[in-house]
């Protein structure tokens, strides 16, 4: 695998995780517990979508075949994204949202503060602006984790239910293969594998002081880095995709 | 009956100009009025929040889809901030939104109508929040401080709504003829409510007296109409938009636009509860608070074992 390609194809995962993440969190308005939880959720899912675009935009220079950013959001198939599956799950109740954005921004704090010292300077930019956004989102969902798990009985277990329900897709977001390899040589990508047990850490110490059990599965579902996903993708994308698909002259 | 002394004082300092300050004397009536219309103004914001937050997860580009986000979280923003100043008078958000879902609260007609297509979009910027920021510029002159004080930072941000409403149906009107037709389509359908969000016209309006006399309302519900009618027509013919009104014309001796009648009876019919979309509105906010209740209940439980260990 060349360097292009690999970048091309690691920029989408990148991208594509942020804007289905983004999508997800968009879903939250008007819809929240409290006003101030509907402007967090929103602003949070702003900050992915400044993501996306950011990362989409980089990738279509990569590929150099005048694709844009909408191009490569509005454009693609369900079997041409390459976002970790736990990011196109259904939003689903206010302690799956919270539980889903532990370990994401867990994830994510740890990932962009390696590709923050990537040898690919944009990359690298976007990294260390993202790792700024992230360190919030982390702390936003630390302290609900901290409220749900300690509030009430119901909160607990509502907590509970989503943490073991999420578990079975966080080991995705440590997965590599040859784009990664062919990356890393060059300085460019982040390595996963040490993250993996420092997030472990991270997100074992936050369950514990929330008073919710680590799940004890040990399977995890995998997918995403060859295209295949969950059912939920391809709605998304019919939502997300239809002025675009309906009017391909449009400009709006 | 000769007003007391605390009374004289309220309205001389009115009458100066002066704001009047959560702690300062008011007339029971001041405070009345100004909860029902800053709780009503917030509500508004949050219930607006519905028809645009209809398109968030379809707009057609990744900018758009920033831009009308970021717009829909000021909206929130100015809801927040609304129900800050209310509780200034002595009453509780819980009790407002109490007041809001049985009714004895209301929100701008407006959003009872639908947003059926993209540009919608554009014209609920353009024409809604438009029409909103010719009220809300002359109540940042509101009598009220807190109340004031929320229009001039909510002025700021209705300006940008305003103009990425009209980028919207600019560049529509600058598209194919589906998205030309999209366009005069939505403008067709929100010009007319538009004009409604001023409410009756004077010389039917029932709150306006004291609201005068107390400087809550510093311009006519007419006087405003006609400020946003004569500043939208020439943007609307600019991008080459018809206004849905046969009667509409320059008028020189006045120096604006005469326009045809409004269906006052359409304008009861939504206020009473038959617009298209008022049962759906209220569903939703409610539907979403009692859910929201047990993650509020775990909030407050968190909070008071917190207080508690300290």
């Amino acid at each position: 695998m060349n360097q292009q390609n690999a970048l091309y194809t690691y920029l989408l995962r990148l991208g594509d995780s942020a804007l289905i993440q983004s999508h997800r969190l968009s879903e939250w308005c008007s819809r929240g517990p409290i006003l101030e939880e509907d402007l967090a959720l929103t602003n949070i899912a702003l900050d992915n979508l400044g993501r996306a675009q950011a990362l989409l935009r980089y990738a279509g220079e990569v590929e150099g075949k005048k694709r844009t950013e909408d191009d490569l959001a509005y454009k693609r198939g369900e079997r041409q994204f390459y976002n970790n599956l736990i990011t196109e799950l259904p939003t689903g109740d206010f302690a799956y949202t919270i539980a889903k954005q532990l370990f994401i921004a867990a994830f994510e704090s740890l990932l962009f503060t390696e590709l923050s010292k990537s040898k690919d300077d944009t990359l690298a930019g976007i990294a260390a602006k993202t790792l700024k956004e992230v360190k919030y989102h982390l702390v936003h969902a630390r302290d609900w984790c901290y409220r749900l798990g300690r509030g009430t009985v119901i909160s607990n277990s509502k907590l509970q239910h989503a943490v073991d329900e999420l578990w079975m897709y966080t080991g995705e977001m440590f997965e590599m293969d040859e784009v990664d390899a062919t990356l890393l040589k060059e300085g460019i990508a982040a390595d996963l594998a040490p993250l993996k047990p420092k997030w472990m850490e991270h997100v074992t110490a936050i369950l514990k002081d929330a008073d919710i059990l680590l799940p004890a599965g040990e399977f995890m579902q995998t997918g995403s880095r060859a295209g295949i996903h969950t059912e939920h993708l391809g709605h998304i994308l019919t939502e997300m995709q239809y002025l675009q698909r309906a009017y391909p002259e449009a400009i709006w | 009956m000769f007003p007391t002394a605390t009374e004289t004082s309220f309205q001389e300092k009115v009458d100066q100009d002066l704001n009047i300050e959560p702690k300062d004397h008011m007339p029971e009536n001041y405070r009345l009025h100004l909860i029902r219309q800053i709780s009503q103004h917030a509500h508004s914001e949050v219930i607006g929040m519905q028809p645009e937050g209809n398109w968030i997860t379809r707009a057609p580009s990744l900018r758009a889809k920033q831009i009308l986000l970021a717009k829909i979280q000021d909206e929130g923003g100015h809801g927040l901030y609304l129900y800050s100043a209310a509780e200034t008078l002595g009453i509780s958000r819980e009790e407002m939104i109490e007041q809001l879902h049985s009714g004895k609260a209301k929100y701008s007609n407006i959003f009872n109508y639908p947003s059926l297509t993209w540009a919608d979009i554009g014209a609920i910027g353009w024409l809604v929040d438009g029409a909103a920021i010719v009220n809300q510029v002359s109540l940042q002159r509101t009598s009220y401080g807190p109340y004031a004080r929320a229009m001039v930072r909510i002025c700021k941000e209705e300006s940008f709504h305003q103009r990425q409403g009209y980028e919207i149906m600019a560049k529509m009107m600058k598209g194919i003829p589906a998205q030309r037709e999209m366009a005069q389509d939505a403008m067709n359908r929100w010009w007319w409510p538009a004009l409604m969000m001023f409410g009756p016209h004077d010389s039917d309006s029932p709150h306006s007296g004291n609201a005068f006399k107390w400087k809550i309302k510093r311009k006519s519900n007419d006087e405003l109409r006609q400020r946003f009618i004569d500043k939208t027509v020439p943007q609307a013919e600019l991008i080459g938009l018809a206004i849905p009104d046969k009667d509409l014309k320059w008028n020189e001796a006045k120096q604006g636009y005469d326009h045809g009648e409004i269906n006052w009876a359409e304008f009861k019919q939504v206020i009473s509860g038959n617009g298209p979309c008022n049962k759906q509105r209220m569903a939703h906010h409610v539907k979403y608070h009692e859910e929201g209740a047990w993650v509020r209940e775990a909030g407050a439980a968190y909070s008071k074992q917190i207080q508690e260990n300290k």
